[in-house]
């Protein structure tokens, strides 16, 4: 009666403190370049060695330029910050995928694409998005630095076991409607906080039908509900993607591991803390319209009315502390609920009400470790084939690595893509969250593939829209927000 | 940093808005150093409410508001949402917070501030609310924390609430001491733990 989070958890349970935390061993820790360097300082400052090398990896992908990574970082903040990971990866006999070195990527497309991350593991990295790896039937989440520094010194973490959830997503999509629509369908009905405290394991025909790197974007997302991780069991479609990648099991091993594995499954009377059901035809593709990712909408429908809702279009001002305080007594919702969303909505230059097919954009971002994969690529430049890029639309086209970069020139998709007006750049997080040159201005609009529209996060002043590949390219051939399935 | 917790009596710092994201509590360009610089987190806290982009404060945001001060940060529901920054609670510390009021926490973020002894204190929805009152109403009320204890007190109006903490961090929290700490001294656990280990 137990459920796949328990399964694995229980596994890599080392003990269980007296009244707090387990302390659970960790099979894989991925390093970045952002959330590592404080890590290593401390276990340096100690006197310390790590005590797994062999289970964890680097690479830098955060401050990655996606331009002319054979020359030098042009921000000598930046370059220096690569530089460490790749001298603290040295000094501790690290594994460290370097930039420009063919297996470098985003961690969260990497890990998977290399088999790195496999069933039943557990996997943590100092980002929220290593939820991204329980699609593989793992418990993967993300942690802070000094966690980071917790497992280099003793392989373990301590943490409270978080409650569980079940989210079934039953039928069938319609076409032109994806895995990333499910995912801001899912925020949008939960909130960025409706799943904060749980594990969610993601269940369902419309799951089951998902392909891999499908599911990957599925669980990528998990965190923007607040959840700590997603996961899917393993079947089938995850064996498949397994088998034959480079650090996967091998002969005899993958025998032993797929029989163990096929274990990895929820039981049939497992109880979640949580269960929660929709039907994927409420699904149509989806948008989001205001400053966290929950605050979504099917591509035909208008923003709502929230309410209250201080006076339309007056510039709504979260400083103003004393008022929100004084008012906050007589509300029948709290003040700051109604103050959040006129905020957004002015932040975004949007209206309640509106509907925003037909807007003009600006910016057209496809990649991060939410869609930079080659499915996204292959969705992208199946509606743009024959199609050319909007003249006003800038267009950042980044794969979530070499081996994605690699795979879109073998299959002629480079070719498409140009002929269509679009230009493929080097791998890395890239707009995601523009800690390199990759910055959207002040103002301007950027439908992008990634997964945060929190204010400034394309750069300062940005204003996002989060989306599907399928129609990050519907709007990058028009110039406007469009629904794909009038271009399918 | 490891800053032995007790009872702290301040005034409260008031930011009556939900769903407080990391990347607002400190931008992704602030990440790049790669030591502990609290002071420039701090100094980054807020940044881009608390400053225009020409740099210049901007005045009414509630930092820059000299009426409020204290070492308590009121926060509205969900704070700490989004990314998993440490460099969010350094910032907080940095700044001169020790510890977080608000109805509801993001997981990541809550384990991160607890990992640099700035405590966050959960509280219902209405003792929040209430709180928020009482510092606009005077900028002055105070707000006691008694760890041992485990209670918030708003003290303008004498109401107190239990909240929740495991006793492990409490111990760590009151005596100063860190989860490395306890790890490194129960490797041979882990060892022990290795060799029974099959897969993967």
């Amino acid at each position: 009666m137990r459920t796949l989070f328990d399964k694995i958890w229980d596994a890599h349970v080392v003990q269980v403190v007296k009244d707090g935390p387990t302390q659970l061993y960790i099979d894989r820790l991925y390093c970045h370049e952002v959330t590592s360097p404080q890590a290593f300082e401390g276990i340096r400052s100690r006197g310390l060695k790590c005590f797994r090398p062999e289970r964890i990896v680097c690479m830098p992908d955060h401050n990655t330029p996606t331009h002319d990574q054979d020359k030098p970082i042009a921000d000598p903040v930046s370059a220096k910050q690569v530089a460490t990971l790749e001298k603290n990866a040295r000094d501790f006999g690290l594994k460290h995928f370097g930039m420009m070195t063919p297996d470098n990527g985003i961690i969260h497309v990497v890990g998977p694409e290399k088999g790195l991350s496999l069933p039943g593991m557990t996997i943590v990295c100092g980002d929220s998005h290593t939820s991204t790896h329980g699609a593989l039937g793992a418990v993967a989440f993300g942690i802070g630095t000094s966690e980071v520094e917790m497992v280099m010194a003793s392989q373990c973490i301590l943490q409270q076991k978080p409650k569980t959830m079940r989210i079934t997503v039953n039928g069938t999509l319609q076409q032109g409607v994806t895995a990333k629509d499910v995912a801001l369908y899912l925020m949008a009905q939960l909130t960025t906080s409706g799943a904060t405290g749980y594990f969610v394991e993601y269940a369902g025909d419309v799951i089951s039908a998902l392909t891999m790197e499908g599911r990957l974007t599925l669980c990528n997302l998990s965190i923007e509900m607040g959840a700590r991780g997603g996961m899917i069991a393993p079947d089938q479609v995850t064996f498949d993607y397994v088998k034959g990648k480079e650090y996967a099991p091998k002969g005899a091993d993958w025998d032993k591991a797929v029989a163990y594995w096929q274990t990895l499954r929820s039981d049939d009377d497992a109880v979640f803390d949580k269960e929660l059901t929709f039907d994927a035809k409420d699904i149509e593709p989806r948008i989001t319209y205001g400053t966290n990712p929950g605050m979504g909408i099917g591509i035909t429908e208008a923003i709502p009315k929230a309410s209250p809702s201080p006076s339309k279009g007056e510039d709504v001002k979260l400083h103003n502390t004393d008022n929100t305080c004084k008012s906050s007594g007589n509300q029948t919702s709290p003040p700051s609920e109604g103050l959040g969303e006129a905020r957004a909505l002015s932040y975004m230059g949007f209206k309640a009400g509106e509907k925003l097919l037909g807007k003009q954009v600006d910016y057209v971002f496809l990649g991060a470790c939410t869609n930079g994969r080659i499915e996204d690529f292959r969705a992208f430049a199946s509606l743009v084939k024959g199609r050319r890029k909007a003249d006003h639309v800038v267009a950042w086209l980044v794969p979530g690595s070499w081996a994605v970069d690699r795979q879109i020139r073998e299959e002629g998709l480079d070719r498409v893509l140009e002929a269509s007006g679009f230009e493929i750049r080097q791998p890395g997080c890239s707009a995601c969250l523009a800690m390199n040159d990759d910055k959207v201005p002040a103002g301007k609009l950027c439908l992008a593939t990634s997964n945060r529209n929190f204010e400034g996060r394309q750069g300062p002043g940005s204003r996002t829209i989060l989306c599907s590949p399928l129609t990050a390219a519907a709007a990058a051939v028009t110039g406007v927000i469009t629904d794909p399935r009038t271009l399918l | 940093m490891k800053q032995k917790f007790d009872i702290i009596i301040s005034t409260g710092v008031p930011l009556p808005l939900e769903n407080v994201d990391t990347d607002q509590i400190i931008p992704a360009r602030f990440l790049k150093a790669t030591t502990k610089e609290e002071k420039f987190f701090g100094d980054n806290l807020f940044r881009d409410w608390r400053y225009n982009s020409d740099g210049t404060v901007v005045e009414d945001f509630v930092l820059n508001n000299p009426r409020y001060g204290g070492c308590i940060l009121v926060a509205g529901k969900n704070f700490g949402s989004g990314s998993s920054r440490e460099h969010a609670a350094w910032a907080i510390a940095g700044y001169g917070f020790r510890v977080v009021i608000s109805s509801f926490f993001a997981d990541i973020h809550k384990n991160n501030e607890l990992n640099n002894f700035v405590l966050p204190v959960q509280v219902s929805e209405d003792f929040l609310q209430e709180l928020f009152a009482s510092i606009g109403a005077d900028p002055k009320a105070e707000v006691k924390i008694d760890l041992p204890q485990q209670t918030v007190t708003n003290l303008s109006t004498g109401r107190s609430e239990h909240f929740d903490i495991n006793g492990y961090k409490k111990h760590c929290l009151m005596n100063g001491l860190d989860d490395i700490d306890f790890l490194v001294a129960n490797q041979d656990k882990t060892e022990e733990w290795e060799k029974k280990k099959t897969l993967p």
